[in-house]
């Protein structure tokens, strides 16, 4: 059991840093004077105070950290942050006099750091703004990963570095490196999103937001999570303008962002477009946005502009797991939103912000039954999976296939749980799976229109658990519960 | 001429045959002395062992006086560093390297003085890729050999029965196809238990089934060639779709990606019987290219991937007696044409005229190259033809009435060896040595008759059936300095 000591030792570190995020609502509070600001230096404190007892008790234990203490702490953090960041928004409401359980409260902060974006608050226009602030922060600071920016910006933690980077960063090939020093990479990556951020709410503010609320929908947008500050979403503001930039951004944010600091230190965007996910990906999004589009126009949902406006929109939305809505997709024909949620679990590629599948193990997987397609008919055949120019290793291939597998599980063994107490299968089936692509609104009783209060405090337990596993990829998560990791 | 040639290996000894018979002091250098003194034996040259990079074995090799050297070694850096030897220590004026890698070839720095110095690059990969490539365009050409930057080819065609002009004699061809600029130069008929002959050709001879029949003409009129010869009257033009390429080595990998550059062409079957290069080939060919690990001269195989419906089976591994057998049996199996890549040559005579469609020496390909650089004077372009027996070279004629005895003359007057054919005069080339203000002509081939004149600049093509004749022509062509 000692051998946890180090990466708690770091936890403690993290959660001091952790701390400090909560500076941004308080001085939103403070300048808006909307009266709560005591609530978020409450929680600094006590927050501060954790992770500084933390550390200094364990300051002894300082070591470099191994490939499995990178999985404990990735874990670790992800499920005890949220503790931390569910203080302020018990605090604040309890204030004003709407009580949330610590079960909701900790769902929502899960949701938010996973950038899933589903929500048990109601009545989100009449919070305190600071709230709504702290809601949504919480998702930009999980887009990019709270390890990957703790290597990017604390040199304390140089040792491991890279261990952290790829226990948390999304997708199949994880040794990436864009430059020599994994401090480099991660702060390429953060300074790409960062950048990203600054150009997305810049857009929203000269397309007619008031200055928070483009703040606050530029870290649900290019996080890719979808927490609003308004009940009605995306559909508050009823500007296609301001749609068509959130459809923008979305894209650029489900494209992977190492592709990008590639293209912006070359100078140069063919990499970006030879790149064969990135193309999916696009392709994908934007040809399932257009295909819904006609499906609605042809229904006679809307009217053909309309149908556009509406159907990429939502589409894009959900296929990117942000999860924003201007309508109530439910009543679409029941093609449209089963589609699109489908779509959620593969439509974003690896190393953006989104979760699910990710395109990339998808090309994979087709280009591995297609090769054994072809060798059905040509048993000589000799045919490497290839992305674009390079070689897909045999091992990767199997952790794609035993990834599908966890992931199917996954989505099967919560969906039964929820089945079990008593839930409709729809919506049992759709909270799941927005759950663990970390997409938001589901089908049923869980669509855009709702959302999550409904269910019993057992029935968000699942959900949250099921959030951190697709956040984290499942077999991270899982190995933690496995014997053999224990082990020594 | 005294030459030196590095490395012993299969290129430097087709080299040094080729150039042993032109009157040449040809000196060896290699690192194994029983290659070496296998190659003293058989041809009247001098052997030196060592490495060619150290200045002491070029010193003895007679690096002081000597006019070219033509660097062939294994290893691209042995040839490189040894040209830039040569420059430096021996100021050779002529360096020639064979480079496989591609990368040298793009960069003017590389190679120039200020580099390597290498004044040609040759690889003999991309020679016969290239001529591969060519005879697949036509795929029922024997050999098809370019001149004058392409606008002028020699085509060799076996006439077959049934097709428009088999049957007819020459002057019912020319008069047969007027607009045509074709001119034929040669017929190689077959006998009975004996290699083919030459037969020499005038307006009466007749063109039988069977016969080997050689052609000048315009590249664009090379398909009316191959269809008044080889094609069955009435039946349509087969392009080559399906290509089964057995042997992934150096030249089927560079075959394979030039022709998968369009895609949706070819469809490619690559067999490579070693499993790590198949993973290798696949790796990096384009997706469309199928590769097949298995052995190139198993039935099983060959039968499971079709080779019946292939329109053309290519044997390129390194081993010739493997390359004659799959195409053997490919040819059996039903291939409509197999191509079979042999280095020796007494296997290449033997397989002459059976089964084989085209039996095609590797260093055929790349010789021409060399020999049209080694040849003094305005040679352009030299095609070794007939396994070296014969020669079709493409020289220009340059001066005056004064200075030369070609140019001003008519066609009829020049004193011609009479086994000498002279097959077409490519005119409107530009050359570098041209006044910048002349109106530049569009390039012309003419059929020459006996009162045609010879112009300055004209390119001149003639068909050789005998080496030695090659003398002859570049004498005739020959400026002489005008006495005062």
């Amino acid at each position: 059991m000692k051998d946890i000591f180090p990466v708690l030792r770091v936890l403690g570190i993290l959660t001091m840093v952790f701390a400090l995020a909560m500076g941004l609502p308080l001085a939103v509070s403070w300048f808006q004077d909307d009266g709560v600001w005591w609530v978020y230096l409450l929680s600094m404190g006590v927050t501060l105070g954790a992770g500084a007892l933390l550390w200094w008790r364990l300051r002894r234990h300082e070591r470099e950290l191994q490939p499995r203490h990178g999985v404990m702490l990735v874990t670790l953090v992800w499920v005890l942050l949220p503790v931390f960041a569910a203080l302020p928004l018990l605090l604040a409401l309890h204030l004003i006099g709407r009580p949330l359980s610590f079960t909701h409260a900790y769902f929502e902060a899960v949701s938010g750091l996973t950038t899933t974006g589903s929500s048990v608050i109601s009545g989100l226009d009449t919070l305190p703004v600071s709230v709504n602030v702290w809601r949504t922060f919480l998702q930009w600071v999980g887009g990019m990963g709270i390890l990957i920016l703790a290597v990017a910006v604390l040199p304390l933690l140089g040792v491991g570095g890279s261990q952290l980077f790829k226990a948390e960063a999304a997708g199949p090939v994880k040794d990436a490196k864009l430059t020599p020093r994994m401090t480099g990479t991660a702060k390429g990556l953060w300074g790409v999103y960062a950048l990203l951020s600054a150009g997305c709410a810049l857009a929203y503010w000269l397309g007619g937001m008031g200055p928070l609320d483009a703040v606050m929908h530029m870290f649900a947008t290019v996080s890719l999570g979808g927490l609003s500050s308004h009940d009605a979403s995306f559909g508050y503001f009823q500007s296609p303008l301001l749609e068509a930039i959130a459809v923008l951004f979305m894209l650029v944010a489900s494209c992977n962002f190492a592709l990008y600091f590639v293209a912006l230190r070359k100078g140069h965007w063919s990499g970006f477009w030879r790149d064969p996910e990135s193309r999916a990906t696009l392709s994908v999004l934007v040809g399932g946005g257009l295909f819904v589009a006609l499906l609605l126009w042809l229904k006679g949902v809307y009217a053909p502009l309309d149908a556009l406006r509406h159907g990429m929109f939502n589409v894009v939305s959900v296929a990117t797991t942000t999860g924003f809505a201007t309508v109530d997709y439910l009543g679409w024909p029941v093609f449209a939103p089963l589609f699109m949620l489908l779509l959620s679990g593969v439509a974003t590629s690896a190393g953006s912000t989104g979760c699910g599948i990710k395109m990339v193990r998808m090309l994979i997987l087709v280009k591995q039954a297609r090769r054994e397609m072809t060798r059905l008919a040509h048993p000589h055949a000799v045919q490497p999976v290839r992305l674009g120019d390079a070689v897909v290793d045999s091992r990767v291939i199997f952790s794609v296939l035993a990834f599908m597998l966890v992931y199917g599980g996954t989505v099967i063994g919560l969906s039964m749980v929820l089945l079990l107490t008593d839930l409709d299968p729809v919506t049992a089936f759709s909270a799941v799976l927005a759950s663990v692509n970390c997409t938001g609104p589901g089908l049923g009783q869980v669509g855009p229109a709702s959302n999550y209060a409904v269910f019993s405090d057992f029935q968000i337990w699942v959900c949250t658990l099921a959030m951190l596993l697709g956040r984290l990829e499942m077999l991270s998560f899982m190995a933690l519960l496995t014997p053999a990791f224990w082990r020594r | 001429m005294k030459i030196i040639i590095l490395g012993a290996g299969r290129v430097g000894y087709s080299v040094a045959e080729s150039l042993v018979s032109e009157r040449n002091d040809i000196t060896v250098i290699d690192t194994d002395a029983v290659r070496l003194r296998d190659l003293e034996s058989r041809f009247d040259l001098r052997g030196v062992v060592g490495s060619g990079i150290e200045p002491a074995v070029l010193a003895e090799a007679g690096a002081q006086d000597t006019d070219l050297l033509i660097a062939c070694a294994a290893q691209d850096e042995t040839n490189l560093v040894c040209c830039k030897i040569a420059q430096l220590l021996f100021r050779i004026p002529k360096r020639i390297a064979r480079v496989r890698s591609s990368g040298f070839v793009l960069d003017e720095r590389m190679t120039g003085p200020e580099g390597f110095a290498v004044d040609r690059i040759i690889c003999p990969e991309e020679s016969l890729t290239r001529y591969i490539g060519k005879l697949i365009e036509y795929p029922e050409a024997m050999q098809v050999r370019e001149f004058a930057g392409g606008r002028a080819c020699l085509v060799s065609v076996r006439a077959r029965a049934g097709a428009p002009m088999a049957g007819r004699t020459i002057g019912e061809l020319r008069d047969g196809s007027p607009g045509v600029a074709m001119r034929l130069v040669a017929i190689y008929r077959r006998f009975q238990d004996e290699p083919d002959r030459f037969v020499a050709c005038d307006g009466h001879t007749r063109i039988e089934p069977g016969d080997e029949v050689f052609v000048l003409a315009a590249s664009h009129h090379i398909a009316d060639v191959i269809t008044a010869l080889h094609r069955r009257a009435g039946s349509p033009v087969q392009p080559v779709r399906r290509i089964m390429i057995a042997g992934g080595g150096r030249v089927g990998q560079r075959l394979a990606r030039q022709l998968s550059q369009e895609p949706g062409r070819f469809h490619i079957k690559v067999i490579e019987d070693s499993p790590d290069r198949c993973i290798a080939l696949a790796s990096t060919l384009p997706s469309e290219v199928l590769v097949l690990q298995g052995d190139t001269t198993d039935e099983d195989l060959l039968d499971g991937e079709s080779v019946e419906e292939t329109d053309l089976f290519l044997a390129l591994t390194d081993d010739d007696e493997d390359n004659i057998m799959s195409c053997l049996l490919a040819k059996r199996m039903g291939a409509r044409r197999v191509l079979a890549l042999i280095n020796r040559r007494s296997y290449a005579d033997l397989m002459h005229g059976t089964q084989i469609d085209i039996a095609l020496s590797p260093a055929q390909a790349m010789l021409g190259e060399l020999l049209a650089y080694v040849r003094q004077g305005d040679v352009q372009a030299v095609h070794s033809l007939r396994r070296g027996v014969a020669e079709a070279l493409e020289i220009v004629a340059r001066g005056d009435r004064k200075s030369s005895r070609v140019v001003g003359r008519k066609v009829g007057e020049l004193q011609l060896p009479h086994e000498v054919h002279m097959g077409l005069i490519v005119r409107g080339l530009s050359c570098a040595g041209e006044a910048a203000d002349a109106v530049p002509r569009a390039p012309e081939v003419i059929i020459p008759r006996s009162s045609t004149v010879i112009e300055s600049n004209d390119h001149v093509v003639f068909f050789l059936p005998q080496k030695r004749l090659v003398r002859d022509v570049e004498k005739l062509f020959r400026v002489s300095t005008p006495f005062f």
